[in-house]
């Protein structure tokens, strides 16, 4: 139950490595033992969103893989969305746009928002909520986001 | 909101709180460990609905790789006191079964392990033998003769009953013109929070002292409860709240007896212990409002006068029943009545345990059920009448000459202009124009409809609503103890450079109380928000707190910013005091402005913080005689207006009360059953905005928990108690795509018992929507004979109603 695999990866541009078991998800493989915790755990079946990273930069849950099925990827997590101190402009308009409360299902949000983006970049408010409904949040009413 | 506001009192503050949050640095319970040697905790749950346990048998589990201990409910029933009720039953609840299981998801056992993935395996081995027992889950069944009785002490599953008469509503009925009697359902919901509960727990022998971090809200009497069960003096259990609480809405309230669970965990087995909740066993059994069959009566006379209510509520608190519960059937006392100046009413509520997971405080904290239920009646005597529901409102809202206006149930409505929120709503709705949408849609055969709902929206709880719960022969005792209150702390504090520092320990979980502090101490001192750094971290050991401590029933725009303004008051009313004795003059001629105490006229020396700070700190002869060293103050508010209950069981039960009015238009597709929103508007009275931007933010997320009780939530069980919705494909919450355009405005009748006028309007629309869209589809579906009675109106639900009505021969 013990026996380990390496595990190498790139995250948010930085090369990373670490080893687990063959069943740690990669979520908590990022949270425990990279120290990544902004992102989240809300269900761990799938639904909520709240641990949405991209890998490969594609949109993905990171509750439903295993921290192996992403050696040798490239992942971006809420940590790697600003740079230089500077807010993303996805940061800067949920700011702006209160479309944030508890801040938990936010990392998932913005990622999905930032997938949506990239795959349509303009999209009509129909399918923006279609791709945010992606992610679960409890506090906005969705209308800020 | 147009004009900006002089000071950052009524402006769009960004938010402090998002900084961090937006980038991953939030600071939840499960991110950062508070110390080293965190072992974790996996808990064996209960599959029975109810079940005698028999025996444990804990050997495999202790033998699996990783697992340093394992503690069951004989530890439990051996190491802890029950958690005392609110009731005189004699339930005995633990924080894990001892003797029985009374619903499904129950603890039974706690494995901690060096991982939380060698905990689940061990949790597996396990052993538990239960001897399976009937189950009951209908309220109504549960009361009945040969219903399996859940709690033997107790000898029915009736928890606690109160009968409750205001005024003669006995003689009202009878001089009545009109009479209806309706009978509802209201479900089960809970508003799960993303981020699930989470403990951290130690346990030090050598200064026989727990320390549990949690994410726990409040309110932190539970903490002395949580003593009593561990058996602990209160100054040796700390409580240290994490800074981010993902979500909460009441339901965090409800995690105490795991606080105590995963202490104990962590005494007996010698290591730190971190337990969190997966959702699975959050919606198994964390906490939820009750499911409720009311029986309704109301009398009228025929001009539309409403003169009498009676409520006969059967409330389902589940397998125990958990503080503060029974404030389900309670806790809008005051406010019983609504809106409505009737005089006369008989409330008779029935708080009944059954095979299903327990309940406690879920936002709008019984409010929802309250006005479901009041507001249909309203439509249904409209309709007896002929009167437009509106109309039918406005004759018997209660008028602004009578505020502030005592209710017939105790409570004192502080301000408010019901009649003009409800005409902005109208106004805004387009109420005339809908009207006329609909009769064109009702020619074109379409099922079109408008609901209108008001609501009294209740802030911050007075402890003392509680004790209504007793017989008041009881509370007439000599030994009984009045319970009353409701109070906030603040302290602010100025460092020798100057720079201020406001700490408060109240829990938020997402409300932005950083970014409102900084904005009423700024308009306070003459500074910027951003000038003052705002600590809002609980910490039982170290903070001012009391009782009543803690982020819910909408207590922090009311009493939390009363307490931050009484206490910048205090440190400003020092600094002008010590400014008035370095410039050698009198005080009334002096103000604080621009960050500076300056004259109030002329020109003159000023006096900055800054410079006050530094002058204080470095020269304490500095000080006039008299005056306290250090710069900082700690105020603490609370209501007078917060008393016990009466011997006329009437009470206070909150202590500002802002008001609601809502209209909102739906499509209803005659095939699917779908029903589309059209349009919704909300004007709210809470007072003094102090951020807008927040408030309309605790609006939306307010209605759309209201929105998913009312169309999609229910934690739904079968007959043997099991869980159909364990999961969040089952469970269905609103998404972005189901989620409204609303319109949203405020009308401002500032309360006159709090500095600043402000008051609570956390819960908010949660407790209007489900009334307004149970109107606007009752009023959609009436060409087919149907009015709503039950939630949620699940597309299943209205299609069978629907199609029972075609099936009868009524045209659709």
């Amino acid at each position: 139950m013990s026996d380990t695999l390496p595990i190498r990866l790139t995250i948010n541009g930085h090369p990373r490595e670490g080893h687990c078991e063959p069943r740690k998800l990669l979520v908590d493989f990022l949270r425990e033992d990279l120290a990544l915790t902004g992102t989240h755990v809300g269900c761990e079946h799938g639904i909520c969103g709240a641990c949405t990273v991209l890998i490969n930069g594609e949109a993905a849950r990171s509750c439903l893989m295993l921290a192996v099925q992403a050696d040798g990827a490239e992942l971006l997590t809420v940590e790697g969305l600003a740079t230089a101190g500077q807010l993303h402009p996805l940061q800067e308009a949920f700011r702006e746009h209160h479309a944030l409360q508890c801040g938990f299902c936010t990392p998932g949000m913005l990622l999905t928002a930032l997938d949506l983006l990239r795959t349509n970049p303009t999209p009509t408010e129909d399918e923006i909520r279609h791709g945010l409904s992606a992610v679960l949040c409890r506090c906005t009413g969705y209308q800020g986001i | 909101m147009s004009e900006e506001p002089p000071g950052w009192i009524g402006r769009r503050v960004a938010r402090v709180e998002d900084a961090r949050l937006l980038t991953g640095r939030g600071r939840f319970i499960d991110d950062h460990p508070p110390l080293g040697d965190i072992h974790a905790a996996a808990i064996v749950r209960s599959p029975h609905a109810h079940a005698r346990i028999t025996g444990y048998d804990v050997s495999a589990a202790l033998r699996m790789e990783g697992v340093v201990g394992v503690i069951t409910g004989a530890d439990v029933a051996r190491s802890t006191r029950p958690f005392p009720v609110g009731v005189t039953a004699p339930v005995h609840y633990h924080c894990a079964a001892t003797d029985k299981v009374r619903f499904v998801g129950e603890p039974v056992a706690v494995v901690v392990a060096r991982s939380r993935y060698l905990a689940e395996d061990a949790a597996d081995a396990v052993r538990v033998d239960y001897e399976p027992l009937p189950a009951v889950v209908d309220v109504e069944r549960a009361l009945e003769p040969d219903a399996p009785i859940l709690h033997e002490a107790v000898g029915t599953n009736l928890a606690g009953h109160r009968r409750l008469v205001y005024g003669d509503p006995d003689r009202a009925f009878a001089e009545a013109d009109v009479v209806i009697r309706e009978r509802f359902r209201f479900p089960k919901y809970g508003s799960t929070p993303i981020e699930t509960y989470g403990v951290i727990a130690r346990w030090d022998d050598v200064e026989e002292a727990y320390t549990v971090w949690s994410n726990f809200m409040g309110p932190f009497i539970m903490h002395g409860l949580v003593a009593r069960v561990l058996g602990v003096p209160e100054n040796r259990l700390r409580f240290i709240v994490s800074t981010d609480i993902g979500g909460s809405f009441g339901i965090k309230s409800a995690m105490y007896p795991y606080l105590a669970l995963i202490a104990l965990a962590a005494r007996q087995t010698g290591v730190p212990v971190k337990w969190i909740e997966d959702r699975r066993e959050h919606l198994l059994a964390s906490s939820s409002g009750t499911d409720r069959v009311a029986h309704r009566e109301l009398a009228a006379t025929k001009d539309g006068t409403v003169l009498a209510m009676r409520y006969r509520w059967l409330d389902n608190v589940g397998g125990y029943i958990r503080s503060p519960e029974p404030g389900c059937s309670f806790r809008p006392v005051g406010n019983f009545v609504g809106p409505y100046r009737f005089q006369h009413l008989e409330v008779d509520a029935s708080v009944v345990m059954t095979n299903k997971s327990l309940t406690g405080p879920n936002r709008g904290y019984a409010c929802g059920h309250l006005y479901f239920e009041t507001e249909r009646m309203m439509d249904l005597l409209a309709q007896r009448l002929g009167l437009d529901p509106v109309e039918l409102r406005r004759r018997n809202l209660i008028e602004p000459p009578q505020m502030p206006y005592r209710s017939p149930t105790g409570g004192l409505y502080d301000s408010g202009d019901y009649p003009a929120v409800l005409e902005r709503a109208v106004e805004i709705a387009r109420y005339a124009e809908l009207r006329r949408e609909q009769a064109a849609a009702r020619t074109a055969g379409r099922l079109f409809g408008i609901g209108v709902a008001l609501a009294v929206d209740p802030s911050v709880s007075n402890m003392g609503y509680v004790a209504i719960a007793l017989d008041p022969q009881l509370r007439a005792k000599p030994e009984y103890l009045p319970k009353s209150g409701a109070v906030e702390a603040a302290t602010i504090k100025v460092d020798p450079q100057g720079r201020v520092t406001a700490i408060l320990g109240t829990a938020p979980q997402g409300q932005g109380h950083q970014t409102v502090v900084a904005q009423i101490v700024a308009d306070e001192l003459g500074l910027a928000p951003a000038d003052v750094t705002v600590v809002d971290e609980m910490d039982t050991l170290t903070r001012v707190w009391s009782i009543s401590s803690g982020t819910y029933s909408s207590r922090f725009g009311s009493v939390g910013t009363s307490a931050v303004a009484l206490t910048a008051r205090k440190l400003k009313a020092k600094l002008l005091d010590y400014a008035a004795h370095l410039m050698e003059v009198p005080v009334d001629q002096l103000e604080f402005r621009a960050g500076a105490v300056r004259p109030k006229h002329g020109k003159g020396a000023s006096y900055s913080i800054k410079d006050l700070a530094g002058r204080a700190h470095w020269n304490t002869t500095s000080l006039p005689e008299g005056m306290e060293p250090g710069l900082q103050a700690t105020g603490v508010f609370g209501f007078a207006e917060a008393q016990p209950v009466d011997e006329h069981d009437r009470v206070n039960s909150s202590n500002t009360y802002g008001f609601i009015a809502e209209v909102m238009a739906v499509e209803v597709d005659p095939e699917t059953a779908a029903i589309t929103i059209l349009r919704y508007a909300t004007v709210h009275d809470a007072g003094t905005i102090i951020n807008p931007m927040i408030a309309e933010g605790q609006i939306y997320g307010g209605a759309l928990h209201g929105l998913g009780g009312a169309l999609f939530e229910e934690l739904q069980y079968d007959e043997g108690g099991q869980l159909l919705t364990g999961t969040f494909m089952d469970y269905l919450v609103p998404t972005a795509s189901e989620a409204p355009v609303i319109d949203i405005a405020h009308v401002v009748s500032p309360s006159p018992l709090t500095p600043l006028g402000s008051k609570g309007l956390g819960e908010s629309s949660s407790m209007t929507v489900p009334a307004v869209i149970a109107n606007a589809v009752s009023d959609a579906l009436a060409p087919l004979g149907i009015g709503i009675t039950e939630l949620p109106m699940s597309p299943t639900r209205l299609w069978a109603l629907i199609e029972g009505a075609r099936r009868a021969g009524r045209p659709a």
